[in-house]
C-alpha cells in the first residue's frame, strides 16, 4: 500500500487540465469511430469492464484505499439487473407471528429501471461493507472487503434467483425508455458509450472537485488531514459507496451486453482483474484503468484461440509490465511527457 | 487476429471441388484450453472433430471444411463473446463440444438466435433437452440425467442398495443428489444419510469418516471435477474401498481416472456413454487418437465430437446447405445416427440423442493389462431407458 501511494504521486508534474482535456477527445472520437474497425460486443464488454476498473481506481487510485472485493459491487448489480429485467420477481418479508413473504413486483422490468434499481442495490451494499471495512486500514481493510466480497459470493452461489452455476441467462434486451431497441447492437453499443462517459466524468468531476481533493490529502497523509479538522472516516465511506455504486452501474449493463449473469463476475478472481487492470494502465491516472481494461479484456478474448497459451501470455505480459513500466501504461506516458492523464 | 488464428490453429482443409461451388463449412470448437475440463475435452476435441473431417472421405469432398477451436476459461461471458464473434465475423456454420453448463446455455441462446448449429458433447446439464431446449440444439454424448440414472438404477440392480451421498453443497451438487436418490429409492433401494461439503472443498476427511460409519455399501459423490477426485484420493487413504464400501461417482470421465491412478480409484463406479477399448472401432479410433494427442486416450467426450461432427456434416451433405441451422437440425432428428464409435441410434424431437450408457467399475491395479486399460463393464444400460423420457423434460419444442 505504501508503494502504491508513493508511485501515484509521480505523475503530478503538469499543473492544466489542457493535456486530459485533449486526451478525453481522442478517447471519445477513437470509442466512436472503433466499431467501424472492431466487433461491437466486444468493445461493449471492455467498456463494461473499463467503467468498473475507473470506478476501482477511484478508491485505490484517489484516496489510497485498496478494496479487494469489488467484484462484491459489480457481480452484484449485474445478478440485480439481469434478474429484475428477466423475472422482476421482488419479495419483502416482514413479520406477522412468523416470517412471511410478501410479492412487490412479479413482472420483468424495463432495461432503465432495472439498472437504477441494480444501483441503487450496489450502492446499499457498497455503504453497509464501506462501513464496515473503513475502521481498518491497508492490509486489513484489504482483507475485511474480500471477506465480505467472498461471503456474498457464496450467498449467490446458493440462493435460488441467481442459478447458482448456471447464472441468470438469457437475459432479454428490451427497449430503452420504449425508444431505443437494445437488441440492435449499433443502439446498444451507443447506450454503453453514453453510460460509459457520464460514469467517466463523474468521477473526474469528484477528482476535480474539493471533495477530491480532501479525498487526496487522506491518501497523502490522512493523520494530517484528520488533524486539519476533516472527519476522514465520512469522506473514506462516501467515496467507498461511490465507487461501489459506479462498480454497481458498469455491473449493471454488462447483463445486456452479453445476456447473462453469472457467478464469474462475483468471484474473488474479478476483484483481482480489476486490481489487475488498474495497474496494468496507470494507478492514480484517470485514462489508466480504461486502457488497462481494454489490454485485459483484449487479451482475454483474441488470445482465446491460443487455447492453453492464454493464462501464460497473460502471465508474461505482467512480468513484463512489472519490470519494465511500474506506472502502468498511462502512468509511464504522463511521466514521460511531463503531463496529466 | 484472423491471420494469427489461422497461423495458431492447423485448420483442417479439405480440398474444394466442383460439386458444391463456394460451399465451406467452418466447426468451432469452444471449450476449456487450459483448466479443469483440458483434459476430458479441451484440444483433444479438436482433434476428434478433425478427424471426424477426415474419416468423412469422399462424403464431403466436395466441401471446404475448416475446424477452429477457442478456449473459453469456463466463463460464460468469454464463451459467448466468441460464439457471436465466431458467428458474426468468422462466419462459423456450428459450434461443437462446449463443456461447463453456464457456458453451454448461453452459448445455446445465441445459436438459436443466429439460426446456426450447438452440437453439445461435454457439457452435462440436461436442461438442454429440458426447459431449455431449441430447434438448433442437439446434446449427445450424456447430461445429468442419464448419469445419476444410469448410476442410480443400475448399482442398485446389481446389488449397492444402500446409499451415503457426499454432496457439493450448492445447486449442481443438490440437483444431482436429489436425482440420483430419486432412482435409488425407484429400484427399491434406500438413502441412509447424506452430508453437505462445502464447494469447492479440500478437506474431506470428516464427511468421509460420516460417510464410513453410515454402513451404506454406497458412498454416491454428488460433485464434480476437482472435488470429486479429491474426495476420491481421500478415500483411499481412509482404505475405504478396502473395506467393502464402494464410491460412485456421477461426473467421472477417463481423464480422472488416469489423473488419480489405479491404485488410488479403483473399485469407483460410475457411468459413461463409451469407454476406448469396448470394441475393435473403438480402439483403432482410440489408437489414432492417442498416437496425436500425447498418448492420452479419448474421453467419452471426445468421441461424442468425432461422432456428432459425423451426423452433421452427412445432414448438411443430404441437403446441400449450412445456411439455415434450423433446417440441419431438423434434418439431423429424421436421419438415423450411424458411426463407428456410438453405433446405430437417433436424435429425439427435444435434441436428445439416444444410445446405450454403461455402468464401469475401475479395475484393481492388477487387473489391468495395458497402459489406460482402467475399466470393466458392471452394466449396460439400454437406449431407451438411458435417458430422461421426453415427456418428463419441459422442452417446450415437443408439447408444441
Amino acid at each position: 500500500m505504501a508503494q502504491a501511494t508513493e508511485q501515484t504521486s509521480a505523475p503530478a508534474a503538469a499543473t492544466s487540465h489542457r493535456s486530459e482535456v485533449i486526451a478525453f477527445a481522442i478517447m471519445v472520437l477513437v470509442l466512436a469511430v472503433l466499431p467501424a474497425f472492431v466487433y461491437p460486443p466486444f468493445l461493449m464488454k471492455a467498456l463494461c469492464f473499463a467503467l468498473f476498473a475507473c470506478a476501482f481506481n477511484l478508491l485505490i487510485g484517489y484516496v489510497g484505499l485498496l478494496s479487494f472485493g469489488h467484484a462484491l459491487y459489480f457481480g452484484w448489480a449485474s445478478y440485480f439487473a439481469a434478474h429484475l429485467a428477466k423475472v422482476g420477481k421482488i419479495s419483502i418479508p416482514y413479520w406477522a407471528g412468523s416470517w412471511q413473504w410478501v410479492t412487490v413486483t412479479n413482472s420483468p422490468m424495463v432495461p432503465e429501471l432495472a439498472i437504477f434499481l441494480a444501483v441503487m442495490g450496489a450502492t446499499v451494499l457498497g455503504f453497509i461493507a464501506g462501513s464496515i471495512a473503513i475502521r481498518r486500514q491497508g492490509i486489513y481493510f484489504a482483507m475485511i472487503t474480500l471477506a465480505l466480497a467472498q461471503m456474498m459470493y457464496f450467498f449467490a452461489l446458493q440462493a435460488p434467483f441467481t442459478g447458482g452455476e448456471d447464472g441468470i441467462q438469457p437475459v432479454p434486451r428490451d427497449h430503452l425508455f420504449g425508444l431505443f431497441d437494445l437488441g440492435d447492437d449499433r443502439v446498444l453499443y451507443v447506450f454503453v458509450l453514453v453510460v460509459f462517459l457520464l460514469g467517466f466524468l463523474l468521477i473526474y468531476r469528484v477528482i476535480h472537485s474539493p471533495f477530491g481533493e480532501v479525498l487526496k490529502s487522506i491518501r497523502e497523509n490522512e493523520q494530517r488531514a484528520i488533524s486539519l479538522g476533516y472527519k476522514t472516516e465520512r469522506y473514506k465511506l462516501m467515496a467507498f459507496t461511490l465507487s461501489a455504486a459506479i462498480a454497481g452501474l458498469a455491473g449493471a449493463i454488462k447483463p445486456f451486453v452479453v445476456q447473462n449473469a453469472s457467478l464469474t463476475d462475483v468471484h474473488w478472481s474479478m476483484s483481482g482483474e480489476v486490481v489487475l487492470m488498474t495497474l496494468l494502465g496507470g494507478l492514480g491516472t484517470i485514462f489508466g484503468p480504461v486502457v488497462g481494461a481494454f489490454t485485459i479484456i483484449a487479451m482475454q478474448n483474441y488470445l482465446s484461440s491460443f487455447g492453453q497459451w492464454v493464462t501464460i501470455i497473460q502471465g508474461g505480459i505482467f512480468v513484463v509490465c512489472v519490470l519494465l513500466f511500474r506506472r502502468g501504461i498511462i502512468g509511464e506516458i504522463a511521466n514521460l511527457f511531463r503531463i496529466r492523464l | 487476429m484472423k491471420l494469427l488464428r489461422t497461423a495458431i490453429l492447423s485448420a483442417a482443409m479439405v480440398t474444394a471441388g466442383a460439386a458444391y461451388g463456394q460451399e465451406s463449412i467452418k466447426i468451432g470448437v469452444l471449450n476449456d484450453m487450459a483448466g479443469t475440463y483440458a483434459d476430458l475435452a479441451g484440444p483433444g476435441s479438436v482433434l476428434a472433430a478433425r478427424m471426424a473431417v477426415e474419416d468423412l472421405g469422399d462424403l464431403v469432398k466436395g466441401l471446404k471444411i475448416e475446424v477452429i477451436g477457442a478456449d473459453h476459461q469456463n466463463k460464460p461471458d468469454i464463451g459467448s463473446n466468441t460464439v457471436r464473434q465466431w458467428i458474426d465475423v468468422d462466419k462459423v456454420d456450428v459450434i461443437v463440444d462446449v463443456p461447463t453448463s453456464s457456458v453451454a446455455l448461453a452459448v445455446n441462446e445465441i445459436v438459436k438466435e443466429k439460426n446456426k448449429v450447438f452440437l453439445v458433447s461435454g457439457a452435462a446439464s440436461s436442461d438442454l433437452t429440458g426447459s431449455r431446449c431449441t430447434p438448433n440444439t442437439v446434446h449427445w454424448t450424456y447430461d445429468t440425467w442419464a448419469l445419476a440414472n444410469g448410476t442410480g438404477n443400475a448399482i442398485v440392480k446389481t446389488g449397492g442398495d444402500t446409499w451415503f451421498f457426499l454432496t457439493a453443497d450448492y445447486a449442481f451438487g443438490h440437483a444431482l443428489e436429489r436425482d440420483t436418490s430419486a432412482v435409488v429409492i425407484k429400484n427399491g433401494g434406500k438413502v441412509v444419510g447424506q452430508v453437505r461439503h462445502p464447494f469447492p472443498g479440500q478437506d474431506f476427511s470428516s464427511f468421509l469418516l460420516q460417510a464410513q460409519a453410515s454402513k451404506a455399501k454406497i458412498i454416491g459423490l454428488a460433485n464434480a471435477g476437482a472435488d470429486t477426485t479429491n474426495a476420491i484420493k481421500q478415500a483411499a487413504e481412509f482404505g475405504i474401498t478396502q473395506k467393502g464400501q464402494n464410491l460412485a461417482g456421477l461426473l467421472v470421465f477417463l481423464t480422472d481416472v488416469h489423473g488419480l491412478g489405479l491404485k488410488t480409484a479403483q473399485g469407483l463406479i460410475f457411468t459413461e456413454a463409451w469407454y476406448w477399448d469396448m470394441n475393435d472401432a473403438n480402439r483403432a479410433f482410440a489408437k489414432r487418437f492417442a498416437a496425436a494427442n500425447r498418448g492420452v486416450h479419448p474421453s467419452m467426450v471426445h468421441a461424442g465430437v468425432y461422432s456428432s461432427v459425423q451426423h452433421y456434416l452427412k445432414a448438411v451433405v443430404a441437403l446441400k446447405s449450412a445456411a439455415d441451422g434450423k433446417a440441419v437440425v431438423a434434418k439431423m432428428k429424421e436421419m438415423p445416427t450411424k458411426d463407428v464409435l456410438f453405433g446405430e441410434g437417433s436424435i429425439r424431437a427435444d435434441g436428445r440423442k439416444i444410445h446405450p450408457m454403461y455402468l464401469f467399475e475401475v479395475k484393481k491395479p492388477e487387473e489391468s493389462k495395458a497402459p489406460w486399460d482402467y475399466y470393466k463393464l458392471r452394466a449396460t444400460i439400454p437406449a431407451d431407458q438411458a435417458f430422461r423420457p421426453m415427456s418428463e423434460g419441459k422442452c417446450p419444442l415437443v408439447n408444441g
